[in-house]
């Protein structure tokens, strides 16, 4: 009987699980879960604190998930090292547990720059688990004057949760402009102005360089007084466990379409993995809560002796912000690529497509979003803009650009 | 599974399945009440001039809305139904990101709507279908592949 361990209990944990369960319902699936919690959606965390959701509805999987799924969890450990060659994980209480096929799921930590005083603060959080929002809720009050580091999707998501919590908030970025991850500066400009006139005040440009209790010097010579403190700078995916056993690690832990580490019987998924990005033609971490779990089936399929590829993962994201709602897809290659880009833009919207060598390769959506996903098939299925009618498609996400004979297929048959 | 097939050749692009989905997941008695009201359907006729065509859930084989759904909120019955709860969805828009067909959008909260084939309502059968003047829209099996 094969012997599964699974390291980590997030959404790629719960889509291997089910992708092992999907093939083989005998095997014995052992899963170390470093938080105290069954896996929920992670990404409601700042939901929870907006009271769009409250914890009972947090949850992934509904309460005996893991006994349908007959599994082991073993709360509140680590594993610290993977023993390949005796075929064994260890975790920090020395328990060891043998196995065939090993998924890595362990996600990300939040990554903080060493400031000088930081340790004199009080307040401070990540904001990356349910435990933190936990810990941030009690932490504020509405009086409380929150000062957030990172401009980023964790730190603006934090900001709109606590708002109607707090008396002010303030987020300050090394970046010049906000979301540098997914927008460019114009695209960034909209979605800023928008958080502005929500209540939101930014310093970009600008950073923490010292820390005393409850004061912070910036870099532009400013000085800021907050009660709490929230760092959100960014993640780094967990790769130690693969790193110290001489796996392929660039900025996460390597994996080709099955999800196979360069490690015989040693798989990751999630926000620790860096599959192929199909709009790219190359490596990235696609830290998304899709991602990880259509890695991390792929992965279970695979352990369990089955075939699964994963092999169309695009970045994407939704991200909406006080009722402002922006969607992201792909890669923009500038024109210096040889890419082209169609743009329609006003001051609360704004399309821009990016196309390259014939294909749709990115989008940015705010405002107008409907039907993206029309858009977001062209990147992930790599259609061919020839066979679409591209002039009617950049005006209008529509199946009215596609041929009669793929209309019939689609919404005349089963898919 | 039954589901809905559309067939364009026969769409008369009259918009009267909106209006009939509308009203059958609305609760009102009277469909007259929707007169001069912004209607949140769960099909859309696409397309102008030549063409129209409704387009509704497929209700996928191996749907990614559910499995890209942040909140869990979306998930696929034992009999194939794709379904969202409401009250789990927090309005992120990810299934709207990700469904290929345009299929889903939200209700006039924000909160997500999507064709459960009238299954629940009062219905029986889809309303999108007995109400369709020209038989373009059908409720019927078309070979799953199992």
């Amino acid at each position: 009987m094969r012997k599964y361990v699974v390291i980590g209990n997030g959404v790629a944990a719960a889509g291997c699980i089910e992708g092992i369960r999907s093939t083989d319902l005998n095997g014995e699936i052992t899963v170390v879960s470093l938080e105290n919690h069954q896996v929920y959606c992670r990404p409601l965390i700042s939901y929870y604190l907006e009271n769009k959701t409250s914890l009972s509805k947090m949850g992934y999987r509904e309460n005996d998930f893991y006994e349908k799924m007959n599994c082991r969890v073993i709360y509140g450990k680590k594993v610290v090292k993977i023993d390949a060659d005796l075929k064994q994980v260890v975790l920090d209480d020395g328990e060891t547990l043998p196995y065939t096929k090993i998924c890595v799921a362990d996600g990300s930590s939040p990554f903080v720059p060493p400031f000088e005083g930081l340790e004199s603060v009080k307040n401070k959080f990540s904001f990356m688990t349910i435990d933190d929002a936990l810990a941030l809720e009690k932490a504020v009050t509405k009086k409380s004057k929150v000062l957030i580091i990172g401009a980023g999707l964790i730190g603006l998501k934090c900001a709109e949760g606590i708002k109607d919590r707090v008396s002010s908030i303030t987020v300050c970025d090394l970046a010049e402009h906000i979301l540098p991850s997914i927008l460019d500066y114009d695209c960034a400009a909209i979605m800023q102005a928008h958080l502005e006139e929500n209540g939101i005040k930014f310093m970009l440009s600008d950073t923490a360089v010292k820390f005393s209790k409850n004061k912070a010097q910036m870099r532009s010579g400013k000085q800021v007084d907050f009660d709490v403190l929230v760092l959100a700078v960014g993640v780094r995916p967990n790769t130690e466990l693969i790193k110290n056993i001489n796996g392929q690690v660039n900025r996460g832990i390597v994996v080709n379409d099955r999800m196979e580490t360069n490690i015989q019987d040693i798989y990751a998924a999630g926000d620790c993995a860096e599959g192929n990005d199909i709009s790219l033609g190359g490596k990235r971490v696609l830290a998304l809560l899709p991602n990880a779990y259509m890695q991390g089936h792929a992965a279970g399929v695979n352990m369990a002796g089955g075939n699964e590829v994963f092999d169309k993962a695009i970045p994407m994201n939704s991200i909406g912000f006080f009722g402002l709602h922006a969607m992201t897809a792909g890669t923009y290659y500038g024109e210096e690529q040889g890419g082209r880009l169609y743009e329609e833009k006003t001051d609360k919207k704004l399309k821009r497509l990016y196309t390259k060598d014939g294909f749709l390769t990115g989008f940015i959506l705010i405002g107008e979003t409907e039907r993206a996903g029309i858009y977001t098939a062209l990147i992930r299925e790599k259609v061919p803009l020839g066979k679409v009618d591209f002039d009617m498609l950049q005006k209008s996400a529509t199946w009215a650009a596609f041929s009669k004979d793929t209309r019939q297929q689609k919404f005349g048959g089963v898919v | 599974m039954k589901r809905v097939y559309v067939d364009e050749k026969w769409c008369l692009g009259c918009h009267l399945c909106e209006y009939n989905c509308a009203f059958a997941n609305s609760g009102l008695k009277d469909m007259t009440y929707l007169k001069n009201k912004a209607i949140y359907p769960r099909i859309h006729i696409e397309g102008e001039g030549q063409v129209s065509f409704a387009v509704s859930c497929r209700h996928c084989v191996d749907p990614i809305c559910v499995k890209s759904c942040i909140a869990s909120a979306l998930s696929k019955s034992a009999d194939g139904v794709i379904k969202v709860d409401q009250n789990r969805c927090v309005g992120c828009l990810t299934c709207v990101l990700v469904c290929p067909y345009g299929a889903l959008m939200p209700n006039e909260k924000g909160v997500m709507q999507k064709c459960e084939l009238c299954l629940e309502n009062a219905c029986g059968q889809p309303a999108c279908v007995s109400g369709c003047p020209n038989k373009a829209i059908v409720y019927e099996e078309r070979g799953d592949v199992l």
